[in-house]
């Protein structure tokens, strides 16, 4: 990294609004040199993330971002938006589509009822069954909070993608290994936010770190009526949302 | 995603390609044909029904023949199949598949391949000395090296034989109540989370395998051009009707709960079985190979018939009955991915032909325990004749 | 009649054989399991540093404030003062470290529209238009600054 550029980003650290451990990461970041942001202390972070469904306009912006980021193979999705379409009183009914995981965004059509836009992404839970289920310790809980799978160690047995209620799980055909969301560990270990709520337009999700009592998390769920996907499922979803219609599957 | 997959209604995005395939179809079926086989061979030695002796070491043959064979679509399945024996290595506890990886071995090892020895030992220390080649030297390495078949060597091993079985039996319900707990565990999946799963796989099992014993047995018999052994096959059909009606009751009771309760996830699976899988489930599974057989079988026991008609029946509702429990298996594994877990829509499963998953493999996955036990028989004889000149 | 130890000699030799086996397995795992393997939890551990080590794509905000700080000052009083930059311009990670590599400026007619075009299911107050209409043809930049969206 070329010294001018350094001297610059320490001045320039100095007034952005970042965390300690963001600035020291930044560093690495920028320079595109991945190897360790020094600061990252696992066991000081949960994460989480929440999804306010009010201000979802099913741009597709998320969708296009994290498989730019994660290299995601198409057809297979890492997040994705559904549009609930709930006609009346048939709650058990809703019309749903997700044309491409919404990647490009939504054709207009008339809406027969309440129709809104659902962002879904892994739920990182807490209980995975996902992780129960693996026979090897191919994907597991971290200390941190994530649900990671290790690709060097995975057998392609596909019975995780089995066990995950919400379909979040996939295989890449480029490695044969399962795949799913990371929730960007390699950026929000280097105070970045996740690629789809840096896309986010209208920051309808928001990384959280339940453990940082400074997070805007904290008000967030205090302050508002939360709910989780299939929490009939007791998984420990720790991804929130706000305004989630009981239509919603 | 193209519209040739078959979906139907709404799918969560990643839920389109189906991720068990035909070959999960076999492994269930396999295992069950395993721990079936070993009940009936276990019924002569534990239970005393002298009437099945003629099958013993047939359906012990048959149990190892067919237990060799069932990793063998799990490996074809596996993304990374070299690295499938991380399952032993690093076995996760919490998981049902990497304790299935012990409970097999346990069952191979422990049980079978230990009651087989012992059984044979006087047969293979004997044929140790009269046979040359490379055939001589398998059976010279199967005696370990001591030809001891004194009384008291035979004593011991019939006494350990006993106590092996005795263990073996709780193991083949285990083995096979086990693969049911590996789909009646998933809380995700609706169409395979109850706690009956283990149990009717486990009767299922029991059925498959005695009928697949019996019409073995028969085969065999008819090969070797030898007279059938009329008592046995009664007797078994027997059996295998008792552990029929166990197995059409839990499946019926399953069924009615389902239907009663209609909880969320009803509607869905409803609609499935009336299309999707209505011929596999209604047609083939409950008609053919349920009620036809059940009903066959029950006519056997209610009337009096001759022997060759009486042969002939059995040997019909043997066959049915393997179809039925095929379909059962199908209807589980296939099944059981068809809908989304939305409970909004529908995918299809697209068998392919010659692929390292399709039809092709999955054929030559069903012939191989033949041929293996048709190895086995050359290695070591079942039959009751050479038996009784030892 | 007992059974003499002579006559357990084959399930000696049995048992000797199994023991064999199992020292074998012992072994073979020892030298098999990932070094890392346990480390913290029952995974390896060496995956969550793998997985960390990733590079990004999308440089970050702050990232392109560090240059543009005039753009973000000019956006501040605007609607899209809280829009991400690369929500727009797309992931920049390789502009910002090497800032000779020039992005490409979207095209405004099917960006803006991908937010802004009306959509049954998008939030009653969000601002949305049928483009047909509101601007047959024309470049919604032609009345709308992108950085400062009044017109």
């Amino acid at each position: 990294m070329p010294q001018g550029r350094r001297d610059f980003l320490e001045q320039a650290g100095r007034w952005l609004f970042l965390t300690s451990a963001a600035q020291a990461a930044l560093e690495f970041v920028v320079a595109g040199n991945a190897s360790a942001a020094p600061n990252y202390n696992m066991h000081t972070h949960w994460w989480a993330m929440t999804i306010d469904i009010t201000k979802c306009i099913g741009c597709g912006n998320c969708v296009r971002a994290c498989a730019e980021e994660n290299g995601v193979p198409k057809g297979f999705f890492r997040t994705w938006i559904e549009r609930y379409d709930v006609p009346g009183w048939e709650m058990d009914r809703p019309d749903v589509d997700a044309p491409n995981g919404g990647m490009d965004g939504f054709p207009d059509k008339p809406a027969k009822g309440k129709s809104f836009f659902v962002p879904k992404l892994c739920n990182h839970c807490a209980h995975s069954p996902c992780v129960q289920v693996c026979p090897v310790g191919a994907t597991f809980e971290t200390p941190d909070g994530l649900v990671i799978v290790d690709e060097q160690y995975c057998l392609g047995c596909r019975y995780c993608v089995q066990a995950c209620p919400y379909g979040c799980r996939y295989i890449n055909p480029k490695t044969n290994t399962v795949d799913k969301c990371t929730l960007c560990y390699h950026r929000i270990s280097k105070g970045l936010t996740t690629a789809c709520c840096e896309a986010c337009p209208t920051g309808c999700r928001q990384l959280a770190d339940l453990k940082n009592p400074k997070d805007p998390v904290h008000d967030f769920l205090r302050t508002n009526s939360i709910q989780v996907l299939k929490p009939q499922m007791a998984t420990g979803s720790k991804v929130y949302y706000r305004g989630l219609d009981g239509s919603v599957r | 995603m193209q519209a040739a997959h078959g979906v139907e209604g709404f799918l969560y995005p990643n839920e389109v390609e189906l991720q068990w395939s035909i070959l999960i179809v076999l492994y269930p079926y396999i295992t069950g044909l395993v721990a079936g086989a070993f009940i009936l061979a276990s019924l002569e030695r534990v239970f005393k029904v002298e009437a099945v002796k003629p099958t013993y070491r047939l359906a012990l043959l048959t149990a190892l023949a067919f237990l060799l064979v069932a990793p063998l679509p799990l490996q074809l399945h596996l993304g990374h199949p070299e690295r499938s024996l991380e399952m032993y290595l690093t076995p996760h506890r919490s998981s049902a598949m990497a304790m299935f990886g012990f409970v097999y071995l346990w069952y191979l090892m422990v049980v079978l391949l230990l009651e087989i020895w012992l059984d044979y030992r006087k047969d293979i220390v004997q044929l140790s000395k009269t046979t040359r080649g490379p055939v001589g030297w398998i059976y010279k390495a199967l005696t370990l090296g001591s030809s001891n078949v004194s009384e008291g060597a035979l004593r011991a091993d019939d006494r350990i034989g006993y106590i092996v079985t005795v263990i073996g039996i709780p193991s083949a319900f285990l083995l096979h109540g086990y693969v049911g707990f590996i789909f009646g565990s998933i809380k995700a999946n609706p169409w395979w989370s109850t706690p009956l799963m283990p149990i009717v796989f486990l009767f299922s099992a029991m059925v498959s395998g005695i009928a697949a014993v019996m019409i073995l047995y028969m085969v065999s018999t008819w090969m070797r051009k030898k007279p059938l052994d009329t008592r046995c096959v009664d007797t078994i059909a027997k059996y295998l009707f008792y552990a029929f009606v166990i197995d059409f009751s839990l499946e019926m009771l399953d069924l009615i709960h389902r239907i009663y309760e209609a909880d969320e996830s009803f509607h869905t699976l409803d609609f499935m079985v009336q299309t999707r899988l209505y011929m596999s489930q209604v047609v083939l599974q409950i008609m053919l190979g349920t009620v036809a057989p059940l009903a066959v079988l029950a006519a056997t026991q209610l009337w009096t018939f001759t022997e060759a008609v009486r042969q002939r029946l059995y040997f019909a509702s043997g066959v049915l009955t393997l179809i039925g429990i095929f379909a059962m298996r199908w209807n589980v594994v296939i099944g059981g991915q068809l809908f989304s877990k939305s409970f909004l829509g529908y995918t299809s499963y697209k068998m392919e032909f010659a692929h390292r998953e399709g039809l092709l493999a999955a054929i030559a996955l069903m012939i191989l325990p033949f041929l293996l036990l048709w190895g086995l028989v050359k290695l070591l004889p079942p039959w009751p004749e050479n038996e009784a000149k030892a | 009649m007992r059974i003499t130890f002579r006559d357990a000699a084959h399930l000696i030799r049995l048992v000797v054989v199994v023991l064999i086996a199992i020292a074998a397995f012992a072994g073979l795992r020892s030298l098999m399991v990932p070094e890392t393997f346990g480390q913290y939890g029952h995974y390896r551990g060496a995956a969550l540093e793998e997985n960390r080590q990733r590079a990004v794509s999308f440089a970050g905000r702050q990232a392109c404030a560090e240059c543009h700080d005039a753009v973000v000052e000019a956006k501040k009083p605007g609607k899209h003062a809280n829009v991400g930059c690369e929500a727009c311009h797309g992931p920049q990670a390789k502009h910002a470290e090497d800032p000779s590599l020039k992005p490409v400026k979207p095209d405004s007619a099917t960006l803006c529209a991908r937010c802004h075009e009306k959509n049954s299911a998008k939030p009653r107050g969000f601002p949305q238009v049928a483009a047909k209409e509101h601007n047959a043809g024309m470049a919604c930049a032609d009345c709308h600054q992108p950085h400062q969206p009044k017109i």
